[in-house]
């Protein structure tokens, strides 16, 4: 099975990945193995060449450099014009993604303008009886799904943050070839007009090295209950931490929250409080070395990731575990 | 501005979830169904923009039956008028096939803006707006923090990742996918849920744009396996949260 792999340059660091770009790598590069199939990889931009001489370490067969003017700042007219005319050239019969919020915007677009599909956010898949079976999560992490493509080639996949481990690349004995690709793109193709990046303003706080967090979920229900969870944090000698929702309701500021929209951590100890475990969430926190997750819902997804769970009311638990902390 | 919004109905936060016999879905019998959130905040977006430029809200979704009491919410929140696509099946589409049928049901419409959420929290594709727009020619822009129309043209704010945004431009008519927490979604209230009663609801039986076959296909859903062994602590929560702490200490030495 020919791959083509769709890499991705750091939205707004220069010369930088986004580092899903070589987990993506990674599960390509087992793919290609198992199906004895070629494997090429595209770097998309504007003075991007740096970018693809580093792509070419890597075991694959073909670096693709597709560079234009009008690809320096994305745009998904843009993205998808140039890169239908790199598959079109690659003709490759798998296309592989990493699932980034820049992929979601113009993935879809790209299969479908090619009148194909994409399996998007796939934590997984096995190579059964010569084909591949996609894994992905449905119903926000409760259940899983078994996906396989129907229809003809190229078929489009998308993989999840954190699915695959970007350190385990193989590199190549010798550089791979890089192949320039002409991208014919005009201006008035292009319907964005992307205009600044910016960030909000600072982090005031950097939750990913606090080595422990305390992170709060919809379980607190109201934002008088969260000092008691501050508390604890403080107790513990850790910062406070949340999922998306408390930020969207404005209870805690958005450089509190873990999860693909927000931070990434990886602490010694994650103390999950009533916290769904949604899949946005558990990409941010599953790199935590111990995770203990208190939940009055038992099929909570957070508990497949923790390794110690309490199935019980938090607004009993954390009086309880603060009032063991002050007696020590 | 004529506004389309397109809501989905997913089982409600707390349901308790069973596959079905045939494996290609939960069992629907026993479960609550809700409004999918990320759709909520959209449809927010979306009578806001009416209140401040005037038009219209039009609320698309499709779904069997029981799909028209979420819709029935979105009119008791202010939507004037609902399009039901109905089809009972509709959960084995692929994200192409449900696109294709929303599109074939407001394509005629002319819509200045398409709204939707970034995600459903049932097959949690994240394709229909995007694919939406290619299927119907517009543009698009997805996780939308805000929007401020003017003369035909839109600046919109995009989320990107790592705490990244960006401003970008984008003409009408267009479709938007909305980044959850744009906005505080509003309650119906009773006048809203009185004035629904009168408000059309078109339901039409489902057919797609461009009939693709399927891209995909589920082969089976069930419940994950755990790759972590959790170990469940029990007790009273003073004895739970001692037994705890306990572990913490010695076990896993992370204290």
């Amino acid at each position: 099975m020919n791959i083509l792999v769709i890499t991705e340059p750091a939205a707004a660091g220069e010369g930088k990945w986004n580092p899903a770009s070589f987990e993506t790598l990674v599960a390509a590069q087992q793919m290609a193995a198992q199906t004895s199939g070629r494997l090429a990889a595209v770097v998309i931009g504007k003075g991007v060449r740096a970018l693809a001489d580093e792509l070419a370490a890597y075991k694959l067969d073909e670096v693709l450099l597709a560079e234009h003017d009008l690809l320096e700042h994305y745009t998904p007219d843009g993205f998808t014009i140039a890169l239908r005319q790199v598959v079109g050239q690659a003709k490759p019969d798998l296309v592989l993604l990493p699932h980034t919020y820049q992929v979601r915007d113009f993935a879809p677009k790209l299969a479908a303008s090619l009148g194909k599909g994409m399996i998007g956010d796939c934590i997984g898949y096995r190579h059964e009886n010569g084909r591949l079976v996609f894994v992905r999560q449905m119903f926000q992490g409760k259940t899983a799904a078994d996906v396989t493509f129907a229809g003809a080639a190229p078929w489009f996949a998308s993989l999840q943050a954190g699915a695959f481990r970007a350190d385990q690349g193989a590199r190549g004995a010798s550089p791979a070839p890089i192949t320039a690709v002409a991208v014919d793109l005009k201006q008035e193709q292009i319907r964005t007009t992307p205009l600044e990046l910016f960030r909000e303003a600072k982090q005031a706080v950097d939750l990913t090295q606090a080595p422990i967090l305390v992170s709060i979920g919809r379980g607190i229900k109201a934002p008088e209950n969260i000092p008691m969870a501050e508390n604890l944090a403080k107790l513990l000698g850790g910062e406070l931490a949340a999922s998306r929702p408390i930020c969207d309701e404005g209870w805690l500021p958005m450089d509190r929250q873990i999860g693909s929209s927000g931070q990434t951590v990886a602490p010694k100890l994650y103390l999950a409080l009533g916290i769904s475990g949604a899949i946005q969430h558990v990409v941010g926190m599953k790199g935590a070395r111990t995770i203990v997750a208190i939940n009055k819902d038992a099929n909570a997804p957070i508990f497949e990731v923790a390794d110690y769970g309490i199935v019980g009311d938090i607004f009993e638990l954390i009086p309880a575990l603060t009032e063991a902390l002050e007696k020590k | 501005m004529k506004i389309a919004v397109a809501i989905k109905q997913v089982p409600a936060k707390d349901a308790p979830l069973r596959i079905a016999d045939s494996g290609d879905w939960i069992r629907e019998t026993d479960i609550g169904f809700e409004m999918n959130e990320p759709d909520s905040f959209a449809l927010e977006e979306a009578l806001r923009l009416k209140e401040k430029h005037g038009g219209e809200v039009v609320a698309l979704s499709m779904g069997p039956e029981r799909t028209k009491q979420t819709i029935k919410e979105a009119l008791a929140k202010g939507a004037d008028r609902a399009i039901h696509v109905a089809d009972d099946k509709f959960y084995l589409l692929d994200p192409l096939g449900s696109a294709e049928s929303l599109a074939a049901a407001i394509e005629k419409e002319k819509f200045d803006l398409i709204l939707t959420g970034l995600q459903s929290d049932d097959h949690g594709f994240g394709q229909t707006g995007v694919l939406l727009a290619e299927l119907l020619g517009l543009p698009h822009a997805t996780l939308i923090m805000q929007i401020e129309v003017q003369d035909g043209r839109m600046r919109l704010k995009r989320e990107l990742e790592a705490g990244w945004f960006q401003w970008v431009e984008l003409p009408l008519p267009a479709v938007l996918t909305i980044q959850s927490g744009i906005n505080k979604v509003r309650y119906a209230t009773l006048k809203g849920i009185m004035a629904a009663k009168k408000k059309e609801i078109a339901t039409i039986p489902r057919v797609s744009l461009a009939g693709h076959e399927p891209t995909q296909h589920v082969e089976r859903i069930y419940v994950p396996q755990k790759t972590k062994k959790t170990e469940f602590i029990t007790g009273t929560p003073k004895e739970a949260a001692s037994k705890l702490l306990e572990k913490l200490r010695h076990e896993a030495r992370v204290l």
